[in-house]
């Protein structure tokens, strides 16, 4: 039986994604030219979050984009194609500072392929990764700039998160198989 | 090279021999593909190094060029073979001009060919995955996945709706796909043209046979145009080009008659004044258009679906998603 650690409560998550657009703010110097894109599925839900956390704080609504790595894979002969490809639609990217925004950092092979898909829309003036656990493990020179939690895991844990608008609750769990 | 088998089996043959999950997949798929084509950047590298033949052994603009740009939209690389110009005239076989092309390793064939069946007997002969884009009178498969996403476009469902195909049923290829397509996912097919050009036993494939062309505007939320293929036509079929089009023409006149404002499709090329009046292809109710920008991206899912691998491990990939 795997066993179910949970990391993060809903309390904890919130406290986290506060200070994450709190340090997007400082870190961009404000809020002119920020541009936030979550990665399908639940980094979308986050930066949605972190849209409105920074507006409450600083009053002002930063655009937010979506982006599906799904066709910039580099493992589609491997692992085949996913079931269905979601939505990409993205704002101007060109001379902004764009944070990408995802749940979970792993190998890092998603935002590899984020980077790629990115360059296709645009030339950013500069690119943030915020990511709201970074569970290490990474297979590529890649790090996050933003971090909500950090979790020390080994190969073949799992962590799950869970958002509210999808799951019905906010939580970040661990599991790991017995 | 190996040959994988994926979602949709090795090779796209026709719509009767997918399920009809399969022919939702595929459509499901095609959706996020549209928008890739209204990016700036037209491409993205899901198949890069991916090696594709499109061997056209008959005359096509649309469907041939639809598939390149689906091609290379998905950064494939690309080579076009057609009859003309090639070892065929010099009397080569299908089979050997495949295992030629398969021997500088290719990953796929997408086949247009003359005989009925061409693409099956392909696909059974050689290693790559082959995608038929029409094989005489048997299917038309990506022309029907297109028919069926621009319907489910433009009315939001499939079941229940009541598709009129009409024309010159008996020569077309496009028909028996949109049928085997259409009823698999609970539409109503009826099928209206002069005897000579309907096939015998049609309803044997659970469509509604509709004599007059009135019936069908009568009958139908939309009406699928088919071109009149005189080029496979030997004498005798209909009396006149003029006579067709008094009695089977879709005109403005005749469609102000029906009980609601009919959908038009036409697979192209059109035969203006024959089979549709120019009012008609070009109203305010044709999705002609349309069904062409449809086309890329269903091809795209396609291509994208067929160049995996097995679904299994599509699944299994899907549980302990990576980041």
């Amino acid at each position: 039986m795997p066993t179910r650690t949970q990391l993060l409560d809903d309390r904890a998550i919130g406290r986290a994604l506060a200070r994450m657009a709190s340090e997007i703010v400082e870190r961009c110097g404000g809020t002119s030219d920020v541009v936030l894109v979550g990665i399908q599925r639940r980094g979308v839900e986050l930066a949605g979050r972190l849209q409105r956390l920074i507006e409450q704080a600083e009053g002002a609504k930063v655009p937010v984009g979506k982006l599906d790595i799904t066709l910039y894979r580099d493992d589609l002969q491997t692992v085949g194609p996913r079931p269905v490809v979601g939505e990409t639609s993205l704002p101007d990217l060109d001379e902004r500072t764009v944070v990408i925004v995802d749940d979970v950092l792993y190998t890092g092979r998603t935002v590899r392929a984020a980077l790629d898909e990115c360059a296709d829309f645009g030339r950013p003036r500069r690119i943030l990764l915020c990511v709201l656990v970074d569970r290490g493990g990474r297979e590529l020179p890649i790090q996050a700039d933003i971090v909500g939690s950090r979790a020390a895991t080994v190969p073949g844990d799992r962590v799950d998160v869970f958002v509210s608008e999808l799951d019905g609750r906010d939580a970040v769990e661990l599991v790991r198989s017995a | 090279m190996t040959t994988a088998v994926t979602a949709l089996g090795k090779d796209l043959v026709g719509l009767e021999a997918l399920s009809r999950e399969q022919i939702q997949l595929i459509l499901d798929t095609a959706e996020p593909f549209k928008e890739v084509s209204e990016r700036p950047i037209k491409k993205v590298p899901a198949l890069r190094g991916k090696t594709i033949v499109n061997l056209f052994f008959e005359a096509s603009t649309r469907t041939r060029i639809s598939f390149e740009f689906a091609e290379k939209r998905l950064s494939a690389d690309t080579v076009n073979v057609g009859s003309q110009g090639s070892s065929v005239q010099k009397g080569e076989t299908l089979v050997d001009t495949a295992k030629n092309l398969e021997a500088m390793r290719i990953d796929m064939v997408v086949i247009r060919h003359g005989s009925s069946g061409a693409a099956q007997f392909l696909g059974s002969r050689i290693r790559s995955n082959v995608i038929n884009a029409g094989d005489g009178t048997h299917e038309h498969p990506t022309q029907g996945l297109l028919d069926i996403l621009t319907l489910r476009d433009r009315f939001g469902r499939l079941e229940g709706l009541k598709v009129a195909i009409c024309g010159d049923v008996l020569h077309s290829r496009v028909a028996r796909s949109d049928i085997w397509g259409l009823t698999k996912l609970g539409a109503e097919v009826g099928v209206c043209g002069p005897a000579t050009l309907l096939p015998r036993n049609i309803q044997d494939l659970g469509v509604t046979i509709l004599p007059r062309i009135e019936d069908a505007i009568q009958w139908a939320d939309a009406l699928n145009v088919l071109r009149l293929q005189l080029e496979r036509m030997q004498a005798g079929f209909i009396p006149s080009l003029r006579e067709y089009n008094r009695v089977f023409g879709v005109t403005t006149e005749r469609l102000a008659k029906a009980p609601k404002d009919l959908v038009i499709l036409h697979p192209g090329p059109m035969n203006r004044g024959v089979e549709i009046d120019s009012d008609v292809a070009d109203g305010p109710f044709s999705v002609i258009l349309p069904q062409v920008t449809n086309g890329i991206a269903v091809r795209m899912a396609v291509l994208y679906l067929l160049a995996g691998g097995s679904p299994d491990w599509a699944q299994a990939a899907g549980k302990g998603e990576e980041h």
